[in-house]
This record gives structure tokens, C-alpha cells and sequence, in this order.
């Protein structure tokens, strides 16, 4: 089985457009996976029907039990992240948004005053598409813990991809490079690195690429929009060679693309010069895949 | 006034906004970059380096002659960042949130401590503007320790000054760090399904922290999804719309400032004069 996530560092690139593409193209024939669980977008394009949905709890945070609490102000003294404080009621408050849940205010609570609750982060959902068999997620507005919920969707996505027999998982990942991105390539097979043609998205490439290096998951970049400036699409191309990074080719930019996202379609549904270049480029992303192995 | 700037979804133009506000300005302006995964606000407002330096968080290093093997720090940390092995404690530096607990659970005094290095900030001068810009370190995968720093040191310098604050994409906790000091909002969108999806995701999350909040709309005319219906609905005030266009386009992808152009201009001038009333 291959697992295949598509990163880009710089927000905005394209990554969810091209996932979706991807999805199109391999027939029905993979298990897809949405990683980006803070601002997920792959559902606006593939319209999941849920076939079972599950809380994603993990961690804890901290409560007062009220009654118990004898206003000595060690939990908000200990406290690194600024959730305790004493309040005019003379007992302590918990802020649950800055709790980290590292439980140092239950342990050293003299009073044995501090709760210790589940903290409830989102839920994970199997779903169908018209592409095929799909993990997502929604972690709460402001939760926590995303890149444990990146875990599990992977892990899912994985089981799920066993009992069906598919030999791919295309993962659309998250932006930047910390904590979800780390874990979405924990064991990944590949990263396509998706960019743009500006300062931004070459200085942003690096960074994740750079991240894939140190994780040791190979990758290949494509290039996004290329024609809207031709002079740094080149700069950007002339990097990939200077670092030795697989260039998997230029897409360019297409009215066709943001028209297909108002319309909830892939854009490789639909005609023009994008799709073109992504059912052209398919091939040879599964060649390299092949001809280059993976871990 | 601190203002933070920031979006739900990726990509929507909040770097390419807070460059453009701070080049209508009326006044010099601490300028923080805190989308430490990807800090991009140096590569459209080009400050001179004055200096830079390294932050590290505290993270327990264990004094192997002291530790008793009990086991107290092991149990109580949350992030498995300390194991028994080998017959005494170990520290994975990594995973550790540096809550400073098991120093306060161990008996023996067997932790000291040590620090793992999460990113650096660097500061600098464009024009009349103080910018400090964090970078996380490539590999390190918490970022809100080094985007409060940041924070912490821009708030610092900025004396009495306003301080525009370029925020992570995103509704998780990198996000909501980057507004919680903030005095207001300015949320970045686009007219697309992606954009307004993340933009009430984003609207859902910073809404309950009571903070004044109002919009820019970027890429005017890209898609027709109802981001004006949805503010109009709760009551979100649009400052600025910048059309879309290929110029616009054009000058973004050679690094230049949207402000260039006369209308985006004339947008910002107007909505810095509303965020500063």
C-alpha cells in the first residue's frame, strides 16, 4: 500500500484542488483521506455521505470541583499556560481554551479539588464519494490536539484501505509545517509539494520540503499557476534542480478551476488547459512512485 | 492597538493585507510575523535584520545519579515525553509541552533544567515600521511557544505604537494564540466555497473570545460564494474589497506591495482610518 499526502507549506496553492483531481483520475481505485482537519475543504468537492461518524476525544482539561476548592492559589501559580486563575468567588477558574491538559495543577491541588475531564476535540467520519471510499474529520472551532487527529484519520484511512484491498491512500494535507504536517507524514510513502509562482510559495516550498527531507519522505513538487509569472515559475524550476527535488510538472492558471470549485466538481471533471495537465501528469507521478520506491 | 489579522483558510491574502495596511499607515507600527510555520511578511515589506536570537522552551534533562526510578514524572506527564528505561527516567525533548511538572513531582531532585530550541525571531527595520519576525524551527512541530514570544517581544517594542499581527491559517491553537492578545480581528476572504467555509470556521472560533471583528474580501469577483450575505447576516463589518485581477496577481507574485495599485490603495487608506477609530 502507498500513501501519497499533498503538502504545500504556503497556504492557497492548490493542495485540496489537486487532491481532488488525483481522486478523480485513480478511478475509484484508492482510499482518500482529508489531513487538513482545521479547515478541511476536500468535502466541498467530493460531498461525503457519512457512513459512521465517531467523537475524537483525546487529552484532558482541568476543572474546579468548587466545593472542595480552599482558594490557596497553587493551581494558578503552577500553571505555565495562563488557564488558572483566582477568581472573586475566591476559588479558582479554569479558562478550558488555554488548558493545556498537562495535569500539573491535578497533581499538586492540595485540596484533591481539580477535575480532570475528557476534552472533546471533534468527531471522524467514514464516508463515500463518488470517488470513493473517504476519511475526514472536523476538530472543533479553537480544539486542540490536531495533529492526534491527524493521526487517527491516517489510521483509519489505513485500516480501511486494508480491508478494501486498495493499493493507494491520497491524503490532502495541511498548511505549514508543524505539528498536523508532521504527523500526516509520519509513515507516508510520498509528498507532493504543491507551489505557486511567488516569493511566497518558493520561500514556504523550501521550508516543507525541507521538513520531508528530515522525516525521509520522498517528494515531488508541481508547480501551480505557473503562467501568472513565468520569470519565477522558472526560478522556482531552476531551485527544484539546484536541490536534486523530482519536478513533476507545471499547471497552469485556468478559469476553469475556481468555476469547477463553485460547482462542487473536480476540475478534472470538466475540460481546459488544468485538467489537461493533471491527466497528463498522473502517469508520471505512479511511474515515479514505481521507478523511485518509497520507505 | 493591537490588531491581528488572520483567516480560517490559507492563501486568502492576509500577508499581501497586512503589507498593504502598513504602507498606508498613518503612523510607524510594530509589524509581527507570527505564522511561524511559514513566515512570509519579510518577503513583501523587506526589513533590514537588526538582530537576531534563538528561543528555546525549558524541557526536564535527568541527573542520572539522583533518579530513583519511581516513576512520578513518567505518570503524570500527558505528552510521553518521559519513559522508564533502563532503570531510571528518560526525556523525549520532542514531545515535552515544558508545563514544568515533573520538576515539581519528582522527590529526588533528579531533573534539571535544559532547553530545546523551538525557532528563532529576528528584528528589523522597514522604514517607519519595527518588524519581528518568528521562524519555527524546521522539524519542531509546536509552534504557539515561539508565536508568544514573538508576541510577547513585539508588544514590547511597540510602546504606545499600533502592532499589526500576520496570523497562521487555520482554527486550531496556533490560531487562537495569534488573536488572543489582540484588540481586534480582521478576517481575510475569499468569494469561493473554501474561502467562506474556513471563513465561518474562523468567524465560529474567535467569536466567543468577545473581540471586535471585521472583514476584507479578497479576490473580489473570483467566485460568487455569499461571504457579503454572511456578514451582512452577523453583522460583520467589510472594511476593504480588492478586486481580482491578473495585475493584482501579477504584482503578488513578484514579491511587490498590493498598495501599488491606486484602488487597493485607496481601499486600505479607508479601512486603516476605520480600524484605527
Amino acid at each position: 500500500m502507498r500513501e501519497v499526502v499533498i503538502l504545500s507549506g504556503k497556504g492557497g496553492t492548490g493542495k485540496t484542488t489537486l487532491t481532488a483531481a488525483l481522486a478523480h483520475l485513480a478511478g475509484g481505485k484508492a482510499v482518500l483521506a482529508d489531513l487538513d482537519v482545521d479547515a478541511a475543504n476536500l468535502h466541498l468537492v467530493l460531498h461525503p455521505r457519512v457512513h459512521d461518524q465517531e467523537d475524537f476525544v483525546s487529552g484532558h482539561v482541568a476543572r474546579v470541583e468548587t466545593s472542595r476548592c480552599s482558594a490557596c492559589g497553587l493551581c494558578a501559580q503552577v500553571c505555565r499556560f495562563g488557564a488558572v486563575r483566582m477568581g472573586e468567588g475566591g476559588t479558582a477558574i479554569v479558562d478550558p481554551r488555554r488548558c493545556e491538559g498537562c495535569k500539573t495543577c491535578v497533581a499538586l491541588c492540595p485540596e484533591g479539588a481539580m477535575r480532570f475531564d475528557p476534552r472533546f476535540c471533534g468527531v471522524w467520519m467514514r464516508s463515500h464519494t463518488r470517488f470513493g471510499p473517504m476519511v475526514h474529520a472536523r476538530l472543533e472551532p479553537g480544539g486542540e490536539n490536531s495533529g492526534r487527529l491527524v493521526s487517527v484519520v491516517k489510521q483509519q484511512a489505513r485500516l480501511w484501505a486494508a480491508q478494501l484491498g486498495r493499493e493507494l491512500i491520497l491524503a490532502d494535507g495541511a498548511p505549514g509545517i508543524g505539528c498536523p504536517v508532521i504527523a500526516s507524514l509520519s509513515q507516508a510513502h510520498w509528498a507532493v509539494l504543491v507551489t505557486e509562482p511567488s516569493p511566497s510559495g518558493l520561500h514556504d516550498l523550501r521550508r516543507v520540503a525541507a521538513v520531508c527531507a528530515r522525516f525521509r519522505v520522498p517528494m515531488a513538487v508541481v508547480l501551480n499557476k505557473w503562467d501568472l509569472a513565468p520569470d519565477t515559475a522558472a526560478a522556482v524550476e531552476a531551485v527544484c534542480a539546484e536541490q536534486g527535488w523530482t519536478f513533476l510538472g507545471r499547471l497552469p492558471h485556468d478559469t476553469a478551476v475556481p468555476w469547477a470549485m463553485a460547482q462542487g466538481m473536480a476540475v478534472t471533471e470538466t475540460d481546459g488547459p488544468w485538467a489537461q495537465a493533471v491527466r497528463a501528469m498522473w502517469p508520471l507521478l505512479l511511474q515515479k512512485m514505481d521507478s523511485q520506491g518509497g520507505i | 492597538m493591537i490588531l491581528a489579522v488572520a483567516s480560517g483558510k490559507g492563501g486568502t491574502g492576509k500577508t499581501s493585507v497586512v503589507a498593504a495596511l502598513a504602507a498606508v499607515w498613518p503612523a510607524g507600527a510594530v509589524l509581527a510575523d507570527v505564522d511561524v510555520e511559514a513566515p512570509n511578511l519579510h518577503l513583501f515589506v523587506h526589513p533590514v535584520p537588526e538582530s537576531s536570537e534563538e528561543v528555546g522552551v525549558e524541557t526536564p534533562v535527568v541527573r542520572a545519579e539522583r533518579c530513583t526510578a519511581c516513576g512520578a514524572c513518567a505518570d503524570l506527564c500527558q505528552f510521553g515525553a518521559i519513559a522508564l528505561l533502563g532503570g531510571r527516567a528518560q526525556v523525549f525533548s520532542e514531545m515535552c509541552h515544558s508545563c514544568g511538572g515533573c520538576f515539581r513531582v519528582c522527590p529526588a531532585d533528579a531533573l534539571a533544567r535544559g532547553s530545546r530550541v523551538v525557532g528563532e525571531i529576528t528584528t528589523g527595520r522597514a522604514g517607519r515600521h519595527t518588524v519581528v519576525t518568528g521562524r519555527l524551527r524546521l522539524g519542531e512541530a509546536m509552534a504557539p511557544p515561539l508565536m508568544r514570544e514573538v508576541l510577547a517581544r513585539a508588544i514590547a517594542l511597540a510602546a504606545g505604537r499600533d502592532l499589526l499581527v500576520d496570523a497562521p491559517p487555520g482554527v486550531s491553537c496556533p490560531a487562537m494564540t495569534a488573536v488572543e492578545q489582540a484588540d481586534a480581528i480582521l478576517l481575510v476572504t475569499e468569494p469561493t466555497p473554501f474561502g467562506l467555509h474556513d471563513f465561518q470556521l474562523a468567524h465560529q472560533a474567535f467569536a466567543p473570545l468577545g473581540k471586535p471583528m471585521a472583514v476584507v474580501i479578497n479576490r473580489d469577483g473570483l467566485g460568487d460564494a455569499p461571504v457579503g450575505a454572511y456578514c451582512r447576516t452577523h453583522h460583520l463589518p467589510v472594511l476593504a474589497r480588492i478586486p481580482y485581477s491578473s495585475e493584482l496577481a501579477g504584482i503578488y507574485a513578484r514579491g511587490g506591495s498590493l498598495a501599488e495599485d491606486p484602488v487597493v490603495r485607496a481601499a486600505m487608506e479607508a479601512a486603516a482610518g476605520a480600524l484605527r477609530a
